[in-house]
């Protein structure tokens, strides 16, 4: 004979199993819109490219024989892609930081408070509101080797004029030069926002105290600011991996492979190339970069945030 | 001990509206200064101006008998707290009580010595190494005062330090800071919009409205006597009584809704030039009619509400055209709402103002300061 308790016992595990139910499925159908999204332009993707970076493929980007690690091995192995690698991280040192310093001394200048300040600050976002394509053939005109206004003014102070984008030596800077000044506007914003959100009252009593600007800046502004500067920071970082679309107008990945970007390389080596296995391979190389740096950048650099 | 002297100062922000006019006070040497008034009157920029952090329009500020008014903040000796503390959210307790010792480059060790005096002194010991955030209310005021009283400053200005407070810390908190302020014989400047505080705290207090001085001086006289009608219903909670009379030249007498006459000082009643004034008088002084005398001052009134509050009794009635009165009594009085009561007025306890100009015609006759000396037998 069975006791009282146990068959209570029973009946409610089994409430509770059909609440959990109920409770997986209204989460699941909340959840569904956005892992459709994500499956269709996301982990489909991500999968496919993960699995042709496995294969030889056809023009078409059929994949055809299974090759197991040779692609990566192959990737591994070529001097362009060491070449691209080099270029990427260069570049990446090149914009990240300056980009940062800049648009933060912008945000400090424009958050004092003086007359005209709200132009500024229009001004100083507004290369958030141009597209990368028109404001690539902005910067085209402008490193243009003999109309360019670049060295109109270098030949007019008594200097020769360089091939800007022309020369292994000076391209990749001027792609570099053209995405700090693209990624001013975002970051000068952001970081703005940041700045005013720190309470003016800390400054005054700063002042009281006697703290100098420097001292003010380097003992309340940075450290409030940290997470906005981690922030942008990480986004920055990964935009500048991804860059695709300032190479493409201005450069092409040349001259000599010199800004031939790791994005840019993967696009010639899928597009124009057709070898969609060793492409599908770099994009799972650059992913994997870009996770790493992203998670050490976590690991290191949020010890020293403060969140309020 | 600096002394803080203000000379005519006037503040407008949009170069429009005064929103400081014409104020000039001097602050004594060790003195425990409170600055009272409604919210908006201009404390808090008052404050500032002394502080340095806003310009003044016109006139000036002596601090220690030279000129400070275009000294930087950090020039003119002072401390402030502020009233939402302005601590710095990321440093620990302790970082946050040096920092003004950190940039007058002091020696490590004696910074260190210096912070642990203060925070044994204020109870602050067990929390050097919390960040602000996980303190409570009380204690982040704790370490706004330490912060301030760390650089020796002569002049503390503190703007609305306890608004934040519950009423029991706040309390606490009152004393506490006046004790500091005696110890380290401060110059303080305190800005309050609580009377409570303004009463208890203060050497002497400066009652502002609209930017205006209305009243400075010793908080006792400041309630026996207020100078005009603003001050008589700021200061004091419940605040004085005020109700309107008609002068009658000729008599020299004030009748208050025909019911009651009372005699005003003839050279007063022949200065007035309407024949309106404002009679006040202090909750405590309307007392329960018992027997005539030669002065009736006595009225029927019915009470609207009543309050017990343990050692007194607030009783609240509507008199003379609805002037909301109150009366305050010692001990616990059972007495109903709705109840008829004849109270009567204490005639030596009046206030006459002018019904015009709002200034104080004739202040009270017997102010009651007892003393010690005559409960000793
Ligand atoms: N930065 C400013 N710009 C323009 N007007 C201001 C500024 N600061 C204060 N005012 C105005 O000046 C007047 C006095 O303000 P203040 O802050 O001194 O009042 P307060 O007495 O401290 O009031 P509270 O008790 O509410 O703190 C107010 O009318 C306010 O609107
Ligand atoms: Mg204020």
């Amino acid at each position: 004979m069975k006791s009282a308790t146990e068959i209570q016992g029973k009946s409610s595990t089994r409430i509770v199993t059909k609440w959990k139910f109920m409770y997986w499925r209204s989460a699941i159908l909340y959840l569904l819109p956005s892992i459709i999204l994500f499956s269709v332009f996301l982990f489909y993707p991500l999968g496919k490219t993960l699995y042709l970076s496995f294969f030889l493929t056809d023009q078409q980007g059929i994949a055809n024989v299974f090759v197991g690690f040779e692609n990566y091995q192959y990737i591994l192995q070529a001097e362009s892609f060491h070449k691209s690698i080099k270029a990427t991280i260069l570049f990446v040192l090149y914009t990240v930081p300056t980009g940062i310093v800049i648009s933060l001394f912008l945000a400090l200048l424009a958050n004092e408070k003086v007359k005209g300040a709200g132009f500024f600050r229009t001004i100083y976002s507004s290369t958030m509101g141009v597209s990368v394509a028109a404001s690539a053939v902005v910067w085209l005109f402008i490193f243009h080797p003999s109309m360019g206004i670049l060295n109109q003014l270098i030949t007019s102070i008594g200097g020769t004029s360089i091939d800007w984008l022309l020369h292994p030596d000076w391209a990749l800077v001027s792609v570099a030069v053209t995405t700090i000044w693209m990624n001013i506007g975002f970051s000068f914003l952001i970081l703005l926002g940041g700045l005013q959100n720190i309470d003016e009252h800390l400054y005054e009593s700063a002042k009281i105290s006697g703290a100098s600007y420097f001292y003010q800046l380097r003992r309340i502004t940075i450290p409030m600011l940290s997470p906005t500067l981690f922030f942008v920071t990480t986004v920055t970082l990964i935009n500048a991996f991804q860059t695709f679309g300032q190479v493409d107008i201005l450069t092409q990945g040349g001259p000599s492979e010199s800004t031939n970007l790791i994005v840019y390389s993967i696009y010639r080596e899928a597009f124009v190339n057709y070898q969609f296995g060793t492409a599908s391979a770099q994009s799972i190389f650059l992913f994997l970069c870009i996770l790493i740096v992203t998670i050490l950048q976590f690991k290191f650099g949020e010890r020293k945030v403060h969140y309020q | 001990m600096y002394s803080v002297e203000l000379k005519q100062v006037d503040k407008s922000y949009d170069k429009e509206h005064l929103v400081v006019k014409n104020v000039s006070v001097t602050i004594e040497p060790g003195e425990f200064f409170v600055l009272v008034g409604p919210s908006g009157c201009g404390k808090s920029t008052l404050l500032r101006m002394i502080a340095g952090l806003e310009d003044i329009t016109s006139g000036s500020i002596l601090i220690d008998g030279k000129i400070a008014d275009h000294l930087p903040p950090s020039k003119r000796e002072l401390s402030m707290v502020f009233q939402n503390y302005a601590l710095y959210p990321h440093m620990t307790v302790e970082d946050n009580i040096t920092f003004g010792l950190d940039v007058k480059k002091i020696l490590k060790k004696e910074k260190k010595q210096k912070c642990y005096e203060i925070a044994e002194m204020l109870g602050l010991t067990d929390y050097l190494k919390r960040k602000p955030r996980h303190l409570s209310g009380g204690q982040r005021q704790r370490v706004a005062l330490a912060r301030a009283i760390i650089t020796n400053s002569p002049i503390c200005l503190m703007d609305e330090p306890l608004s934040n407070l519950d009423a029991k810390l706040r309390a606490h908190m009152r004393s506490e800071i006046r004790e500091l302020q005696r110890k380290l014989g401060l110059t303080l400047i305190y800005v309050t919009h609580d009377q409570v505080e303004a009463m208890t705290m203060g050497d002497r207090i400066m009652v502002l409205n609209e930017g205006m001085i209305q009243q400075v001086g010793k908080p006792i006289d400041v309630y026996n006597t207020p100078v005009n009608s603003f001050v008589a219903k700021f200061i004091g909670s419940p605040p004085m009584n005020l109700t309107t009379g008609l002068v009658d030249k000729s008599s020299a007498e004030i009748t208050i809704s025909e019911q009651i006459s009372l005699p005003i000082n003839r050279l007063v009643a022949n200065n007035l030039n309407s024949d309106q004034v404002l009679v006040g008088i202090r909750p405590e002084n309307i007392k329960l009619y018992e027997e005539p005398s030669s002065l009736d001052l006595s009225f029927e009134v019915t009470l609207d509400h009543v309050e017990i509050l343990g050692t007194e009794t607030l009783l609240k009635f509507k008199w003379n055209d609805n002037s909301v009165w109150y009366a305050k009594w010692y001990g616990q009085w059972d007495i109903r709402v709705g109840q008829t009561l004849r109270l009567t007025l204490d005639s030596d306890s009046l206030c006459i103002y002018d019904g015009h100009t709002e200034k104080l015609l004739q202040g009270p006759r017997n102010i009651q300061h007892q003393h010690v000396q005559e409960g000793i037998v």
